[in-house]
Formats: structure tokens, C-alpha cells, sequence
């Protein structure tokens, strides 16, 4: 049997959540001294029958207690500093990263690459690049958690979560779902493989996916009849949506909105949550219609739609 | 300390602090309650800050008139309350009697008017899980599930409370001389059913209502 | 000091038996059963709760065999997921949260505030009944085909997508919060309104305080807990509700809702273990304990603080990251109330008369294994640190130090500490002390190795798990049998003692609280005479330079 001590540190962040458990190990072995060392001498030196000074105890107690109140409270609110720190810089992906899109269900993990590949329980990508994986859960909450990378991130039902790490060894990994979710739980696991810029190239064109994921977004844009009234002059009047990932929209209730992969999502499913200003909240809703592996088609479709020319109001 | 209270049990010292127990003990038994419909408070203050146009949707369909009306028959039934509390503290059990029986009265009287009110709901389609109205805006949905859960869980505190209302009534009859500190006890569990409508009447009846 | 100095109580303070005492008050079954009497209900909850914890331990033990190999094939994936959830369930409402509180808080707060029994006598036993019928409603749920969800219930997977039985779990839990409720709140008056004269708030042991603020986190927190699983259990039986994500409700509201009680009930489950700590660390010191307000305060400081940091539990469930910093730095300082108190029984130790009977072997393996617990829980509430150790294995160890390590270690030290006073016979102490080092060895055998395990990622609630894993997991296992012998060991030597133990004098440790005052076993209501308090707790006399003790009137 293996005896491993450490987890591998594959990512950029590993790096940093590791000092700060090293950190962390050092200041508790330090407080378990402060505390054993004299705990031991106290039991041996004051134990029953050996002879000791035990005349009553005169101290500034008031004082004592201060000391050991405050000390720990500055460590422990730098350590939460620190700590926070590194937190937002988990939270937080950084701008143009390699976008893949992962879909949890009972019991795996579905995964799509904007050139279309499909994967699953298996996630391939490059060294050195920054990766941002948006994720939905079909059913239950899932967790996508890389040990090496040290991250983890819950996939609750309902929105799309993200997650990003930066691979900085190439290697192959364990991919966990940390979060319960029923029978299979412990089988809903895979491999992330961090390949050489090269090989993933390589790895991609072997894949060979007959459309990209805007190109089987786009296929459903239509199949769905959504280009009835998003498209053109039809008889219902629909908000044209070009060039509108990214931008501020107008709701009816006098504010704005960003137009990210939330607000589509919840407009495609739940439409009347936020309709936009000088429109009728007419669109039906898609939720049960459509797979979370549609949505992030579509969505990956109207990321792709350019700018409209002119936007023509009435 | 009234005299009525002479006797106490025997883990006490005396009957003051017998009382002193007793009306702490409910204090403490109400923050309990408090939390307990904290949690769908706090479920509807969350929903209702994101869903807040589906709520007043929502809202608009709950009957305004037995609403209205229970919440008068509730505030009299407290008051009603308060003069058996008083009523027992100057030991009067004619009076005693008199006032619970009205209270219970209005208490029933209460669940009459729910009763025609729950069922005008089902008329009119509001009733989750079961013949919802599917033309109402989707959160709606979630609006009246918190209705129901609410005023439901309310329903069952206003019946635990008929219950012992029933009691005390029961035992100020049997009894020569009225328990006051018992019948105090009640009493402020009755006002706390009270206050717990008086909360509710205004969220899901009052709240956004535009006709 | 109390109206009858301690430690002039003869030591062979009359034979036992002799008098009637609440023991021997009556041998018919419906004397126990009816009993209103606080140390009797002490008793049967007592009796209640062994039984649980043996369920919830041979859970324990097939979920370790199983994980011996990497391969999940001593029990199905479903077997195993029932047996945690039982696990957890049984072990949490019906071992821990219960057991000092309802067992030990039971027998000896009212002897302790000087009153002859709790505020609410019947009310008391109620609790008891509702605490069995919930236990019924559990074992109900797990004989007829068990529960899959964990003991945490999350959904949407409790309310749409588990095929067990998920709702009479849920009620059983539901009803035996009531008993938790109910006990809160006796314990709450009887400590307020019930104490013997000259029993100010600050001469009372600290026992009372760390019971004052459990009972009050009880009464509390627990009707959260049972609205949200009436909340869940409605849901899954109209199959529509608020925390499902297509009706746009939202499955995290459930967790922020079961964490605002569940974590407190962290704090349910050790504040009276540390209450066990003062009383019998300044007992086998000889010393009233050091800087005794700020271990009082701290107790409720961990009571209040302790309500607003359960959102630290969801760093990773995409809560907000300005929520999760409140959280976090919340947790933060809930840990230095706890640090003042290891360091206050440190100093306590200092100029002290030390010895090491049972007691004080498990309180010391108690603060040995609490501090390690406590500070593995500083990384938890790191948040950087916590999104790569949630759900792993670091988790699990870390909250078993509390539990386990903390809670159950006090609960047996209170045990060995109150036994002649339970049962008027002494336990043999040797065997004790041996038991005591076996759990505590066989304690960091099974926990220790989680740690590392957890930190090189080895998910929590997984039936098998790849191979890398496993010489952890064996050496837990092995840790585990070790445990169970150290849980076997005293069950035999209590029972042994109950018929040939040697008789227990009134006050055999030579304690100050008012409890020691009676004889062993207490009579049936208590004392004779309400006693009158006239020093603070721990007033124990000076030392000479050997450790004994120097009387003025000797």
C-alpha cells in the first residue's frame, strides 16, 4: 500500500491554499505547545503527594485574560484576512479563459467544448491556460471538486455556478463529485488530463464533432421556433437579440440588467422574471423543454450572434 | 400575587415562585413558537424580494373581506382574553367564566369564517398541489404554497388554543376558586396567536394589493 | 460555603441502602415508567440513549469494515448510504445532543441549584416519552427499508429524487425536538427561578452555566429545525414546495434554514462537556477554577455568537461571497471563547493537587482532543482552505475530535464522575483508567489519519474510493476496533458495579457542589431541609506544599 502524505499540486491556486495550510499547521502546532507543554509540567510538578509551592495564586487575572483573548483574536482576524484573500481569487476567474461547459446529472458528469466535443467523466485540457467551467446540475446538488487543483464548487439545480483553475502540470487527476447525490455517489468520479499545448490540439482535431456548440445552439434557436419572433418581422413582437450578450438591458421596472449566461438562462426559463422595457411579457417558458446541455447550446449560440446593424423601434 | 394561588407543587418553595416559573416558562415557550414561524417568515421574505411581482399577483387573489373579518374577530377575541385575565386576577369566576367561554366563541367563530374562506379558495383554483390555476403568474405559485403552509400552521396553533382554553374554562367551573396564574398563562398564549395573525393578515392579504 | 462543609462528610457517610433513597422509593415497573422524579428520568434516558448509541456504533462499525478495501463489496452503494444516514441521525438527536444534557443535566441540575426537582416534574417525563416515541418513529423508518439522505436532508434529493423513507425519519426527528424544546426550557427555569438561597448567578458551578446555555440554544434553535423538516417532509408529499429550483424556489434556503439550527446544535453537543470539564478538572486539582467569570461568559458568548456563523458550512454552495465573509470571520471569533476556556483549565492545573482518578483522565484526554478539534475547525472556517477540504474526510475527523473526542470523552468523564452519586456504589478504578487511555489511543488512531486522508481529498459519504486512499482507511478501521473495545469495557465494569462495586460515600471526591451534600444515592427529594449557600464554587481549601489540604479546625 501507498502511504501519499500530500496531494499533487497541479494548479495556480494549489500553490496558495497550500501555504496557507502550512501556515495554518504551524500556528495550531504552536498553540498545542503553548498548551500541552505547560499542561504536562503543571500534571507532573503539581500531582498529589510531591512537594510543590502551592501557596494561593496572586495574579492580575483581568490582565492574563486580556492577553489571551486578544492575541488569538489579531491571529485568527489575519489569518481570515489571508484566507479571504485566496477565497476571492478562487471565486473570481480571470478574463479570457478557455470556456467549457459541465452539466452534473445521477450519477456523471457531462461535459462540452465551445468546438463541440463531448465528453464524459473525463475533462481534457491544456497546461498554462486559464479554464472557466460553467456548470449545471440536471437534477440533484453535485460538487465538481479537483483535488489537485483545489478547488471545489457545489452544482446547485437551478442556475449555472463557475469555476476556474489554471493547470500548471501536466498529468492526470482525479475528478470527485463532493457533494452527496444519491446510490452512485462515490461512482461519480473521473479524470481531468492536463495535456501539453500540442497534444491538446491534437486531442482536439481526433474529436472531430460534427458541429460546434453555437452550431447545435443555433440548430435549436430555429428547431424551437425562438426565431419565430427573435428573428425578423414576425407577428409577435420579440426583442431582437444581436450583439446582446454583455450589455445592459432596460427592465420594465425601471432597472438594469447584465445580459450574462444568468439572465439568459432565466429568460429562456423563467421569462417573466425580468422582462425588458417596451415589450409584452408574452414568451412562453422553455423550463421542461429543454435539456441543461441545450441551454448551454443556445446560450453558447446568442454569445456568438453579432451586433445588430441598427436596433429599429417601432 | 393574587390569594387565589396559595397552593403550588411540591418541587417549590412557594407559590410566588410557582407563578414566577410558570409565566417564565411560557415566556420562553412563546420565543420557541416565534422562531418556529420565523422559518417561513424568512422563507417568505426571500421569495417575496425575488419574485416580488408574482407575490402581488399572488396577493390580489387571497379574499381581502374574511381576511379583514378574522382579523376583527381575532383582536376581539384578545381583548376578550384580557378581561378573563383580569377577571381572574380580582378573582371573580362568574366573570372568569364568562369571558373564556366568549373567547372560545370567537376562537371557533375564527375557524368558521377559515373554513368558508379555504373554501372560496378552492373555488377559485388556488389550491397547490392539487388544482392550482395555471393561468397565475408562475411564482404565484410559490406564493400561495407559503399561504397555505402559514395560515395552515396558524390554523393549528388558533385549535391547540381552543383546546385549552377548553381546559381552563373546564377547570375554573370545577374549581371553587380560579387558578389565576394558569389562567394568565393562556392568556398569553392566546395573544401570541393573536400576534402571529396580525403578522400575517398585512404579508398576504394587505401587501401589494392594487384593485 | 454550603451549610454542611464538604469535606467534613465522614467518608463511610452510613451504609447505603439503609435508608430509603430514590433507588429503592418504589421497584414496580410503573414507579419508573410514572416517574416524575428528575433522577429517575435521568435514569431511563440514560437507559435510552446506550441503546442508540450501540445502534448508531454498529452503523459505524459495518461503514468501517466496508471501507477497509477500495472497492465497494462488503454492502451495496444504497446499503452503505443508509447506514451513514442512520449514522448520523441516530447518533446526533439520539446520542449527542441528549446525552449529558437529558442524562447527567437531568440528575444533577436540580440537586446542584439546591431544589427537589426540575420547574416542570411532568413535563419533564413527557419530554422523555416524546423523546422514545421519536426514537420509535426512527427505528420504524430504518427497520422498514431505512433513509439515504444523509443526515443533513438536503434537497432537492430528500424531496424529489430519494425512494426512502425519508418522511417518518424526518417526523421522528421533528417530534424528538419537542423533548429537546421541553428539556431546554425546564433546565432554563429551574436554573433562573429554583436555586437555593445564597446561590447567586456567580457562586453557581459552571456546570450550570455551560447547561444554562445549552437549554437556551434548545429552546432556540430547535423549532428551526422542526420547521424546516415540516417544511421538506410537505414538500415531498405535495411534490411541489419552496426549496425546488422549478418552481423557482431555492434548494440553498434549505441549507441556510438546517444550518441555523444545526450548527448551534454543534454547540448543544459540547458546551455541556465542557461544563463536565470545570466541574471535575477543579475538583481532582483541588482549586477553584481560574478566572471562573470568563469561563461563565464564555460559555454564553459561544451560546450567542455561536447562532450567527452556520452560513460557514456553504463556502462552496455559491452563497455570496460577501455573506460567506461574514460567516467566516464570525467563525473566527467564535473560536477565542473556546480558546479562553482550555486556557483557564491550564491554569488551573497551576499550583493545583493533582490526581488522575477516571474523571480526570478523560477531561484531560478531553481538552487534548477538543483543542485539536477546535483548531482543525480554524481551517474550516478559512475560506480558501475550506473550498478544498469541504466534504472531504478533513470535515469528518474534525468534527469527530468535537463529538467524539470532546462530547463523548466529557460524557463519560461526568458518567464515572457521578456514578457513586447515581448509583451509591463506586466503579473500579483501575479498569476505568484503563478504559480512559484505551479510548483515547484508540481515538487518534481512527481520527488522525482522516485528517490526512481529507487533505489529500478523499470525499466524505463515498462507498468506495480509489486505492491511493486505503492505507488510511485501514488504519481508521483498526483505530475503530480499538475504540469499541474502550465503549465495551465500561459497560461491563458500570454493570459489574451496580451489584458488587464497593459502597459509595456522599462525597468521595471531596467536590464542593450541593449535590455531594446528599447521600449517595439521594433520597427522593433531595434534602431534608432547603441548604443555604454561603461561598462561591470550587471554594476548596488551601494546599500544603505535599497537596493536601489544610483545615483551620482540624
Amino acid at each position: 500500500m501507498k502511504l501519499p502524505l500530500f496531494p499533487e499540486q497541479a494548479s495556480t491556486i494549489a500553490e496558495q491554499v497550500d501555504r496557507l495550510y502550512f501556515v495554518l499547521t504551524g500556528t495550531s502546532l504552536f498553540f498545542v505547545l503553548l498548551i500541552f507543554v505547560p499542561m504536562t509540567i503543571f500534571l507532573f510538578k503539581y500531582r498529589r503527594g510531591k512537594k510543590a509551592d502551592r501557596s494561593a495564586v496572586r495574579m492580575a487575572t483581568t490582565r492574563i485574560e486580556i492577553v489571551w483573548t486578544v492575541i488569538p483574536l489579531f491571529l485568527a482576524m489575519g489569518i481570515f484576512a489571508w484566507a479571504a484573500h485566496v477565497y476571492f481569487d478562487i471565486q473570481v476567474p480571470p478574463p479570457d479563459a478557455l470556456e467549457i461547459n459541465v452539466v452534473g446529472k445521477q450519477w456523471m458528469w457531462k461535459l462540452q467544448h465551445q468546438t463541440g466535443q463531448r465528453e464524459i467523466n473525463e475533462l481534457h485540457v491544456p497546461v498554462g491556460r486559464t479554464v472557466k467551467l460553467t456548470l449545471a446540475s440536471e437534477d440533484v446538488i453535485h460538487s465538481f471538486f479537483v483535488p489537485a487543483f483545489r478547488v471545489k464548487q457545489d452544482v446547485v439545480p437551478g442556475r449555472f455556478v463557475t469555476l476556474w483553475f489554471q493547470p500548471t502540470e501536466v498529468g492526470e487527476y482525479h475528478l470527485f463529485c463532493a457533494e452527496y447525490c444519491g446510490t452512485e455517489h462515490s461512482r461519480m468520479i473521473g479524470k481531468v488530463h492536463v495535456l501539453p499545448a500540442d497534444e491538446y490540439q491534437t486531442w482536439l482535431n481526433r474529436g472531430n464533432p460534427e458541429e460546434t456548440m453555437a452550431q447545435s445552439g443555433g440548430r435549436l434557436f430555429r428547431n424551437l421556433g425562438c426565431s419565430g419572433c427573435h428573428v425578423g418581422q414576425g407577428p409577435v413582437r420579440a426583442p431582437p437579440l444581436e450583439g446582446l450578450y454583455g450589455k445592459l438591458v432596460p427592465l420594465q421596472n425601471q432597472q438594469f440588467v447584465r445580459a450574462d449566461e444568468a439572465y439568459l438562462r432565466d429568460s429562456i426559463l423563467l421569462p417573466l422574471l425580468q422582462v425588458r422595457a417596451g415589450y409584452e411579457p408574452l414568451m412562453p417558458t422553455f423550463q421542461g423543454r429543454i435539456t441543461e446541455e441545450e441551454l448551454f447550446q443556445i446560450i453558447a449560440y446568442l454569445k456568438t450572434l453579432p451586433n445588430a446593424p441598427v436596433e429599429v423601434r417601432r | 400575587m393574587p390569594e387565589a394561588t396559595s397552593t403550588f407543587a411540591e418541587q417549590f418553595e412557594d407559590a410566588r415562585q410557582q407563578h414566577e416559573a410558570v409565566t417564565l416558562g411560557m415566556w420562553l415557550f412563546l420565543a420557541t413558537e416565534v422562531l418556529f414561524f420565523g422559518g417561513l417568515f424568512l422563507a417568505y421574505v426571500v421569495y417575496r424580494h425575488a419574485y416580488s411581482t408574482a407575490f402581488a399577483a399572488g396577493s390580489a387573489h387571497t379574499d381581502l373581506f374574511y381576511g379583514t373579518l378574522n382579523t376583527a374577530i381575532l383582536l376581539t377575541s384578545s381583548l376578550t382574553m384580557a378581561l378573563a385575565v383580569h377577571a381572574a386576577q380580582e378573582n371573580r369566576p362568574r366573570s372568569i367564566t364568562r369571558w373564556l367561554l366568549l373567547t372560545l366563541a370567537l376562537a371557533l367563530g375564527f375557524l368558521v369564517v377559515k373554513g368558508f374562506e379555504y373554501h372560496k379558495d378552492f373555488v377559485d383554483r388556488l389550491v397547490i398541489g392539487l388544482n392550482f390555476n395555471p393561468t397565475l403568474p408562475a411564482h404565484a405559485e410559490l406564493f400561495f404554497w407559503l399561504y397555505w403552509a402559514m395560515t395552515g400552521l396558524h390554523a393549528v396553533h388558533v385549535i391547540i388554543g381552543i383546546g385549552v382554553l377548553g381546559c381552563v374554562a373546564l377547570l375554573v367551573r370545577r374549581k371553587s376558586h380560579a387558578p389565576a396564574n394558569t389562567i394568565e398563562v393562556a392568556g398569553l398564549y392566546w395573544h401570541f396567536v393573536d400576534l402571529v395573525w396580525i403578522f400575517l393578515y398585512p404579508l398576504l392579504y394587505l401587501i401589494d394589493r392594487h384593485s | 460555603m454550603i451549610t454542611q462543609l464538604p469535606n467534613t462528610v465522614p467518608e463511610t457517610a452510613g451504609p447505603v441502602g439503609a435508608k430509603e433513597n430514590y433507588l429503592n422509593a418504589g421497584h414496580t415497573v410503573a414507579s419508573w415508567l410514572l416517574t416524575t422524579d428528575h433522577k429517575r428520568i435521568g435514569i431511563l434516558y440514560l437507559i435510552a440513549i446506550i441503546f442508540f448509541f450501540a445502534i448508531a456504533t454498529f452503523a459505524a462499525a459495518l461503514m468501517r469494515l466496508e471501507l477497509l478495501t477500495p472497492a465497494g463489496d462488503l454492502v451495496l452503494s444504497d446499503t452503505y448510504n443508509k447506514l451513514f444516514t442512520i449514522h448520523g441521525v441516530v447518533m446526533v438527536w439520539f446520542f449527542l445532543i441528549p446525552s449529558i444534557p437529558t442524562v447527567l443535566g437531568n440528575f444533577v441540575i436540580p440537586l446542584m441549584v439546591g431544589a427537589r426537582d426540575v420547574a416542570f416534574p411532568k413535563l419533564n417525563l413527557l419530554s422523555w416519552y416524546l423523546f422514545m416515541l421519536g426514537g420509535v418513529m426512527v427505528l420504524h423508518a430504518i427497520i422498514v427499508g431505512g433513509v439515504d439522505t444523509g443526515w443533513t436532508f438536503y434537497t432537492p434529493y430528500s424531496t424529489a429524487y430519494s425512494n426512502t423513507h425519508v418522511i417518518s425519519m424526518a417526523a421522528g426527528i421533528f417530534v424528538a425536538g419537542f423533548s429537546s424544546i421541553l428539556t431546554g426550557l425546564n433546565f432554563i427555569i429551574t436554573i433562573q427561578k429554583m436555586r437555593a438561597p445564597g446561590l447567586t448567578w456567580f457562586r453557581m458551578p459552571l456546570f450550570l452555566w455551560s447547561m444554562y446555555a445549552t437549554s437556551l440554544i434548545l429552546v432556540l434553535a430547535t423549532p428551526v429545525l422542526a420547521i424546516t423538516l415540516g417544511l421538506m417532509a410537505l414538500e415531498r408529499i405535495l411534490g411541489i414546495g419552496i426549496f425546488n429550483p422549478k418552481l423557482g424556489g431555492d434548494p440553498v434556503l434549505f441549507q441556510h434554514l438546517f444550518w441555523f439550527y444545526s450548527h448551534p446544535a454543534v454547540y448543544i453537543m459540547i458546551l455541556p462537556g465542557m461544563g463536565v470539564v470545570s466541574e471535575v478538572i477543579a475538583c481532582f486539582s483541588r482549586k477553584r477554577i481560574f478566572g471562573y467569570r470568563y469561563v461563565a461568559f464564555a460559555s454564553i458568548a459561544i451560546a450567542v455568537i455561536g447562532f450567527l456563523v452556520w452560513g460557514h458550512h456553504m463556502f462552496v454552495s455559491s452563497q455570496s461571497i460577501y455573506a460567506g465573509m461574514v460567516f467566516s470571520i464570525l467563525s473566527f471569533i467564535v473560536a477565542i471563547p473556546s480558546a479562553i476556556k482550555v486556557f483557564n483549565w491550564t491554569a488551573t492545573l497551576y499550583r493545583g493537587s493533582i490526581s488522575f482518578e477516571t474523571p480526570m483522565l478523560y477531561v484531560l484526554g478531553f481538552i487534548g482532543l477538543f483543542t485539536i478539534g477546535g483548531l482543525t475547525g480554524l481551517f474550516l472556517a478559512a475560506m480558501g482552505l475550506d473550498v478544498h477540504v469541504h466534504d472531504t474526510y478533513f470535515v469528518i475527523a474534525h468534527f469527530h475530535y468535537i463529538m467524539v473526542g470532546g462530547m463523548v470523552t466529557a460524557f463519560m468523564g461526568g458518567l464515572h464522575y457521578w456514578w457513586p452519586k447515581i448509583t451509591g456504589r463506586m466503579y473500579p478504578e483501575k479498569l476505568g483508567q484503563l478504559a480512559a487511555l484505551v479510548m483515547f489511543i484508540g481515538f487518534n488512531l481512527t481520527f488522525f489519519p482522516q485528517f490526512v486522508m481529507g487533505y489529500l481529498g478523499m470525499p466524505r459519504r463515498y462507498h468506495a474510493y480509489p486505492e491511493e486512499f486505503q492505507i488510511y482507511h485501514v488504519l481508521s478501521t483498526a483505530g475503530a476496533s480499538i475504540l469499541g473495545v474502550a465503549y465495551l469495557l465500561p459497560v461491563i465494569y458500570f454493570v459489574w458495579s451496580l451489584f458488587w462495586g464497593a459502597k459509595a460515600a456522599a462525597n468521595p471526591w471531596r467536590a464542593t457542589s450541593l449535590e455531594w451534600t446528599t447521600p449517595s444515592p439521594p433520597p427522593k427529594h433531595n434534602f431534608a431541609e432547603v441548604p443555604v449557600v454561603r461561598l462561591p464554587a470550587y471554594s476548596y481549601p488551601p494546599l500544603d506544599e505535599r497537596g493536601e489540604e489544610i483545615h483551620e479546625h482540624a
